[in-house]
Order: C-alpha cells, then structure tokens, then sequence
C-alpha cells in the first residue's frame, strides 16, 4: 500500500455508504496527545523530534490492528503525494508544510490516520462516511487505550489530557461532522444555523477546516469544548441534537424546493449537468459548486443517468494534487482546468 | 469577489493587517494565496482571547515575567503564538490559564471530565518516571557533547521502553 494506490480511488469517507449519507458525508474523530517527559514540539529540538517519531512509529506498529497501517515519513515525501493526504483529510495542512521530523500512519482502508508530530506528538482520527459517531469513538478509544497502556501520556489530574494548545486540553478529542446542505445554502437559511451553532459552541467550517470557506456547499461542524465535559456527552450532543435538527433544517428546505420552486431547483440540477459535460476549464471551486448540485439532483431523484459513486468520487479526483497524479505530471493552474474538465467530461459520459 | 491578484479566480481567503494605524485588506483565492505563502494561522481565536484577556488583567507585567523553568518558555511567548511549551507549563501558567480555559471552553470548565489513561499501575508509573529521568540526562549528556555516556543512555531508554 502506498500513496499512488491511494490516489486511483475515493477513499471510505467519500463513499457515501454510511447511514444519512444523503446529506452526511463523513464522521470524524480525533485525539490529541502527548508523552510524558517530552516538552510539546514548540520546545522540542529536532533530536527529540526524531526520538518521538521513531517511538510512536515502533508503538503503532507493534498494535497489530486489525486493518494494518502503513506509514508515510512526511520528511520524505514530495509535495504532491503531501498534498494528496491533505486532500483526502488523511494529514492536516500544518503536517504538510511543516519542518522536522513527522509522519502518519495510515490504516489500509483509511479510516485511522495517526499523525506524529503535528502540533502535538499525536493526533489519532478515525474517519468514515455518513453518521457513524458510536463506531467511531469505539475504535479509536480502544486504539487509544492500547497506546495509553504503553506510552506515558501527559495527564493531569485537573486538567486531563495535556496539549499544546490550551483550546484542546481535557479529552482532547475534537469530534468533524461533515454535511452536505445545498438547499439551506439555496434558500439563504445557512446563517440562521451557523449563528444557532455558534450558540452552542461549535465550530462551522468548509471543507478543508480551518480558515477556509464553505466550497460546494459543504460545512463541517465540530465542537470547540474539550474541557469539563465527558467525550459521550460531546458525542451524544451531535448525535441526538446537532446532527438531527440540521438534518431536517435541510430536508425541509429540500423539500421546499422540490414543492415550491421545482423549476428553478431542475434548472441549477440541469445546468450543473450540461456545464461539467461540455466544459473545456474548470477550477477546481466550479467543480466543487457543480457537483455540490448535481449530488443534490441524484438523491432528489431530478436527475437518474448517473451514479451516486462516480459523484462521490469526482469530489476528491478534481482536486489539485489528486488531477495531477491521475495525470501523471506537473500542471500548472491552466493546464490543470483543462484537465480537469476533460477528466469529469469523460466520467460522465459526454464525448461532445 | 474576485482574487485581487490573478483577477480571475474567486477570492477565497480575506486577510486584514494593520500598519501603523492603517488598514489594508487583501482577497485572493486559494492557488495565489498559496504562491504568496499564506499560511492559514490555525490559532487566532486563542490569540484574540489571549490579546483580550491580557490586557483586562490587572498584575499583567507580573504574568507576562512568568517563566517555566522545565521548558524556558515565558508568559508573553505563550501569549504570541498561543502555544505551550511543556506539560508543566499547566501548572506554572495555572493563574493566567484558569479564567482562559474557562472563556475557551465555558463556565463550568474547571477539571476533566472523561476517560483517563488505562493500565497506569505502580510498577508502570515508577517505570515511566525512570523513563523520564534517563530521557533528561540523555539530554545533558548531549548538550555537554558527552556522547559515550549518552549512547549507553539510549540504549537503556530503548530496552525500558520495549519491556
């Protein structure tokens, strides 16, 4: 397994299989930690750096996990297959264009990723698609246990968990629900949720997380508190409050839509339709905005000639770094818009 | 909005600097910000509290002197970039992190709620305290370019580790 075999195919997240994957994407979890005895990487001298990755490395390879990792030694990789793992929210953007020793290990089927060296000595996620909250914090607290029961975690007996950054401190874990809301985005209701969530603590985001907008109408939502309250209260949060009400926010926006304003809703369908099917440039936003409608168009059941996967797919092969390995080049922002119009006219089956 | 530079792409990242008083804006979408070396900094709302918070203290300059002798990391340093430095960074900055953590996280975030590390028994602990020690000579021996002394200590970290 290795960066190329990755970048052919979407990974599990993208596979729209998971329960409510109409309109979530994926769930993730992660965990940040750190080992006792170490100063956080802020202080750490690169002799430490090293000694933290060739220690976890060995930790993580000895779990014998049930869905083997591989690991990628970030130090050694060039900047396309970085930024292939950014786009597949496998590594953060920071551990891509950071400096030191770094890496990931990366579970076969690219649910665990557990980065060494980020901003913390370790991050542990667990993605998958759809609303999968309950499995997730299964496996990653168990991957976490057996990790704890041979490291020596920083832990504080007020403050839990220790991390660089106070905003983690406590369980460190940070819970990313992705979700797809094209119709609240149409029908101008988006704020109204964002500022109902902000009430509630938490963090909406675009796709790429932090500092980046909201691109083809998807929006991640997570929790900001780490400190004071349970990991099972953060999660039930999502599960019973947050996740549910934006869910029928959406579903009543669509269908809004369908009852109320069917012509324009078709036409936005139909013309994302026509445009990525004849197109000779795309950015890759465009891309991103187009599909966003066209993924709406399939669920509605507007639009029958295409398959939820190939969609799903063209998500993450129209990024940059995922184009320009398909390609097998370097391309530069012009080139790449041609290729990548040319890449989703063939997918969809418009040779015109 | 367009990118300000390439004029093409829609401006995705909206920047605000202030230069001796004067403010300047600056929107460009994700490729040109990348040529620019725009980094996203991942910590500001931290560093808005932080900002905030400092400057509502009372006894601030006697914060701003607190240093952890552990990792040498200062009160202000923290406050720049909005990380700590060590573990014991928690307990030297305790005063000034208290009512922090509790704007970062809400009111009722005094103590941990939540799981704690498994398998932490008494042999296990002294273990690890070793490990601890044997790692900070490890250190010495390297700043004072001591390296028998440090390989030997290596080795020992290593067999502890793996037992």
């Amino acid at each position: 397994m290795n960066i190329d075999d990755l970048a052919k195919r979407a990974g599990e997240w993208l596979s729209g299989t998971g329960p409510m994957s109409d309109i979530v994407i994926s769930s993730r979890i992660r965990l940040a930690r750190n080992v006792a005895g170490f100063p956080f990487l802020g202080k750490a001298t690169e002799g430490q750096r090293a000694e933290l990755q060739r220690m976890l490395r060995e930790h993580i390879e000895q779990l014998g996990l049930p869905d083997p990792t591989f690991y990628v030694d970030i130090e050694d990789t060039g900047e396309l297959d970085r930024r292939v793992l950014v786009e597949r929210h496998l590594i953060s953007r920071q551990q891509a264009e950071g400096v030191g020793s770094r890496g990931v290990a990366i579970s076969s089927r690219e649910t665990l990723a557990l980065m060494v060296n980020e901003e913390d000595h370790l991050r542990i996620q667990d993605l998958r698609s759809g609303l999968q909250l309950d499995e997730l914090w299964q496996e990653i607290s168990r991957v976490d246990d057996m990790l704890g029961s041979r490291l020596d975690y920083a832990f504080h007996n007020r403050y839990g968990y220790l991390t660089a950054c106070p905003t983690n401190v406590g369980t460190g874990i940070r819970v990313s629900v992705m979700l797809h809301l094209p119709a609240l985005r149409m029908t101008g209701e988006m704020e109204r949720v964002i500022r109902a969530a902000r009430d509630m603590r938490l963090a909406i985001r675009g796709l790429y997380g932090e500092g980046t907008e909201a691109t083809g109408d998807f929006y991640q939502v997570s929790n900001q508190t780490t400190l004071g309250r349970s990991e099972e209260e953060i999660i039930d949060d999502f599960k019973h409050i947050v996740i549910p009400k934006i869910i029928d926010y959406e579903k009543q926006a669509r269908q809004l839509l369908t009852q109320e304003k069917a012509v324009i809703l078709d036409d936005k369908i139909w013309r994302a339709y026509g445009l990525l099917s004849t197109a000779r440039a795309l950015s890759t936003d465009e891309a991103l905005a187009l599909l966003s409608h066209l993924r709406m168009g399939i669920h509605l059941g507007r639009i029958d000639r295409l398959g939820m996967d190939m969609v799903n797919e063209l998500f993450v092969l129209t990024q940059p770094a995922h184009l320009q390995k398909l390609r097998g080049a370097d391309l530069d922002g012009e080139a790449r818009s041609a290729a990548r119009a040319e890449y989703v006219r063939r997918r969809l089956g418009g040779e015109n | 909005m367009k990118c300000q530079r390439c004029k093409k792409n829609p401006a995705t990242v909206h920047l605000t600097d202030i230069v001796k008083n004067e403010k300047y804006e600056k929107h460009l979408c994700d490729e040109c910000a990348r040529e620019e070396n725009v980094t996203f900094k991942s910590h500001t709302p931290i560093n808005e509290l932080l900002a905030s918070f400092v400057m509502q203290q009372s006894g601030a300059q006697e914060l701003a002197e607190l240093q952890c002798d552990q990792c040498g990391i200062t009160f202000v340093e923290f406050r720049n970039n909005g990380l700590l430095g060590c573990p014991a960074d928690y307990d030297v900055f305790e005063e000034a992190l208290v009512p922090l953590l509790q704007r970062a996280h809400g009111e009722e975030a005094t103590h941990h709620v939540g799981k704690t590390p498994k398998g932490r028994s008494d042999d296990a602990g002294k273990q690890r305290r070793e490990l601890i020690r044997l790692r900070r000579e490890l250190n010495e021996a390297v700043e004072r370019e001591d390296y028998e002394t440090a390989a030997s200590l290596r080795d020992t970290i290593r067999t502890l580790e793996l037992s």
